[in-house]
């Protein structure tokens, strides 16, 4: 008698994201690349570990710079990752050449942000929805119009015969997303990546063209990943979602858990910066501040730190965020005091290089005890600024004042209730 | 002034105290094209005084960035402007160019979408702030455009570190802010700015939104914002106007119309709306009209879930509703001296997909 076959608990993989890196080398100068001089890189995406399951909805949420775009990228082969594995159906993707990912794009498909940039001004739509399967010689000549106008039809662009001869300039922005989605399923794919599907459209339209991906999901058996800034609509839309933040996932969890109740600082932010129409909703009033820094030189330990407003001893200090706070403190006191203190003070750029201790020069006329004054007053200015977590000593040096911090260290990710967040918090 | 003061007190658009800085009354704005003109703004009313913000919301198409620019004379040629557009008091439409070109930096202003191609990567911020100030109010004297120019840098979170850096120097963010400096540094009473987050992240949006809210209360310049995002007037804005296809059909005071939509249009737009609380998903069927022929009677009649048999053969006025706000709308109009069947529901075909916007 056949053995009962176990429950499998765990939904089946689809894909298989292990520690992906992609990293960018930046060209610097002529000088440096004559000289071989390393020139640096940046970390688009930074180790990334997620299991994509077949039928799921998956959100990559975060900021411009965050690398959600660059991972979902990844995942079609269109930007080669330095490191790690993606396993699809069994056998890793990464390195594969082009002709070798061919076969792969039928099943994995993407959908692009820009409706009027993913299709060809001067091919019509039944042209341009057909092409896949022309590409991919996946049906007669004769077969294609046919199978066009049934995609057509599943994305609503019905009565086809309406559509099929029109270009791109003769559709609206709605219209144009659905013929970019009818020409990402004509090859009955089981992936789309969504790049930020809706963000370009008007405010009223975007619930259709959600309305429609989620239609489709059920109808073919789709898997997600869907790419966006929006919380709102990764709220309605996915089953599970992704924040990332500067090439890192700093929380992962069901939709429900990361809605009910955010733990990383950062996602909690860009939960309070939605706009709400709702009138009794107040305005959020401690937003982080600043905005998303240079890949190339991320801040050190936690990527976040220097915009969290929960952040303490371990988050990993350094000079930068020195001169933030200088910089900080000066915006915020009157022009003559600014003239005077600015007067005090020597080089500040020297805080431009990442890491610790800071140490301060007093300018022309001052000397390493203005210098410690100074810092005092700062620290008298914003006592509660989460900078002063951080500090474990100031002292003055022969030449001026030296700021040390704590030892930092950079959080992983780590389950806490439900959901895995890199904080260390938690 | 006095001229505006004196109005008939049953004049609906004049309500509230403080200074009215823009009146328009019946403004009319449309282009010639090869099918006859496309009326873009089509006898638009409203008040603005001074402190005041009034967000203009509505679907692509309807006519918001042609108002907000016909209003301080930045139209492109081949169109025209018609109805009463006043700024404290004094004619725009009648007065010489000369003297409305004056007016502009100086009294009107404008925070455009997108910095970087506002601003002269080969110029430091610095010498846009002067540039602007020399231009525009060469009384003063160079201590007192710097201390200027910096005052106004704190204001909006720049650090005075940063004044001598370029462009290029700057984040998105930094740069948007730097926009909104470069119009106020002036203190304009009268500022447009034409969705003036949509380029930014998150949240560095709701931190320009936080700034535009605080200089409501700092600086007593007149703020019209035109947005899509109807959550950013809720946040930014004491009032709102609705346009659709080149009308305002509601304006009223942001709570009170967001709390209360009374136009369907209104309602409909907020229901469309994907936001945190969203369960489920609505939509408006169909696209705003062309505005080289709008649909007869009321323009929103063909997408209105609630039309009625006399909305398509007579336009409604914008008048009072119970709730406060004003709405261009049959529901809360007409009475009884509408025929007989007026308030039966429309009959007419379903919207298909192929007039979707």
């Amino acid at each position: 008698m056949p053995k009962k076959p176990e429950v499998v608990a765990e939904p089946q993989t689809l894909i298989d994201i292990d520690d992906v890196s992609v990293h960018f080398q930046l060209r610097g100068g002529s000088l440096s690349r004559l000289l071989g001089r390393d020139t640096g890189s940046v970390r688009a995406v930074d180790g990334v570990t997620i299991k994509l399951a077949t039928g799921e909805v998956l959100g990559l949420v975060g900021e411009s710079g965050s690398g959600k775009t660059t991972l979902g990228r990844s995942l079609l082969g269109l930007v080669q990752p330095t490191s790690g594995r993606i396993v699809y159906d069994g056998a890793d993707i990464v390195g594969l050449s082009e002709r070798q990912l061919r076969p792969l794009r039928t099943r994995l498909q993407m959908v692009f942000q820009d409706p009027n940039a993913a299709l060809n001004p001067a091919m019509t739509i039944a042209e341009q929805v057909g092409h896949p399967l022309t590409i991919h010689k996946l049906a007669s000549r004769g077969d294609v119009r046919q199978r066009v106008g049934e995609a057509l039809e599943r994305v609503g662009l019905a009565p086809v015969e309406r559509f099929l001869d029109k270009y791109p300039s003769d559709l609206s922005g709605g219209q144009k997303q659905r013929a970019v989605l009818a020409r990402a399923i004509i090859t009955g794919p089981t992936l789309l990546v969504a790049d930020e599907p809706i963000s370009m459209l008007d405010m009223s339209v975007r619930a259709k063209i959600l309305q429609l991906m989620i239609d489709l999901r059920a109808s073919l058996n789709l898997t997600y990943v869907y790419i966006t800034h929006d919380l709102a609509s990764a709220k309605f839309f996915c089953d599970r979602v992704a924040i990332m933040y500067l090439g890192r996932v700093v929380e992962i969890g069901p939709t429900a858990e990361i809605f009910a109740d955010p733990k990383h600082p950062y996602t909690k932010a860009l939960l309070a910066a939605i706009p709400d129409p709702d009138p009794d909703r107040a305005v959020p009033r401690d937003l982080p501040r600043g905005e998303i820094p240079d890949a190339a030189e991320p801040p050190t330990g936690c990527s976040f730190h220097p915009r969290c407003p929960a952040a303490f001893e371990l988050c990993g200090w350094e000079r930068r965020d020195l001169k933030a706070l200088l910089e900080r403190h000066w915006a915020s006191v009157p022009p003559e005091e600014y003239e005077r203190e600015r007067q005090l003070v020597g080089d500040i750029d020297g805080l431009d290089e990442p890491g610790g201790p800071a140490v301060v020069q007093p300018g022309r006329a001052s000397s390493a005890r203005d210098m410690n004054v100074l810092v005092q007053r700062l620290q008298g200015a914003a006592p509660d600024d989460p900078f002063w977590r951080g500090v474990r000593d100031i002292r003055e040096v022969g030449s001026g004042v030296e700021v040390q911090f704590e030892d930092g260290h950079d959080p992983r990710l780590r389950p806490s209730g439900g959901v895995d967040v890199a904080c260390h918090l938690y | 002034m006095s001229e505006l003061t004196d109005r008939p007190s049953d004049d609906p658009y004049r309500r509230g105290t403080g200074e009215v800085v823009i009146s328009a009354r019946d403004l009319r704005i449309w282009y010639g094209t090869e099918r006859g003109p496309v009326r873009a703004v089509d006898g638009v009313s409203f008040d603005l005084r001074a402190g005041e913000t009034l967000g203009l919301v509505g679907e692509s198409g309807c006519g918001k960035s042609t108002l907000g620019r016909g209003l301080l004379g930045l139209l492109p040629d081949g169109s025209k402007m018609d109805g009463t557009l006043q700024y404290r008091g004094e004619d725009i439409l009648a007065m010489p160019a000369r003297r409305r070109h004056d007016l502009r930096g100086t009294d009107l202003a404008m925070i455009f979408q997108e910095p970087l191609t506002r601003l002269n990567p080969l110029m430091r911020i610095s010498e846009h702030f002067e540039e602007a100030l020399n231009t525009h109010a060469p009384n003063l004297g160079r201590d007192q455009r710097r201390s200027r120019s910096l005052a106004i840098l704190r204001t909006i979170g720049i650090p005075p570190t940063r004044y001598r850096s370029y462009p290029h120097e700057f984040s998105g963010g930094m740069r948007q802010r730097l926009m909104i400096a470069l119009a106020l540094v002036l203190e304009p009473a009268f500022v447009v700015a034409d969705e003036p987050t949509t380029a930014l992240d998150v949240l560095v949006e709701a931190q320009i939104i936080g700034i535009l809210h605080d200089l409501r209360r700092e600086i007593d310049t007149a703020l019209l914002l035109i947005t899509h995002n109807l959550g950013i007037v809720a946040e930014a804005c004491n009032r709102v106007a609705v346009m659709y296809a080149g009308e305002i059909v509601e304006l009223g005071e942001a709570a009170q119309v967001f709390r209360a939509p009374q136009h369907p249009y209104t309602r409909e737009l907020l229901r469309s709306t994907i936001s945190l609380s969203t369960t489920g998903l609505n939509f408006i069927p169909g696209a705003p009209p062309d505005l080289a022929a709008p649909p007869s009677g009321c323009r929103f009649h063909p997408r209105c879930p609630t039309a009625m048999r006399i909305c398509p053969t007579r336009t409604p006025r914008m008048l009072p509703t119970t709730a406060g706000s004003l709405a261009a709308c049959w529901l809360h109009q007409g009475g009884d001296e509408l025929p007989a069947g007026a308030r039966e529901p429309l009959e007419r075909q379903e919207i298909s997909v192929a007039e979707e916007a």
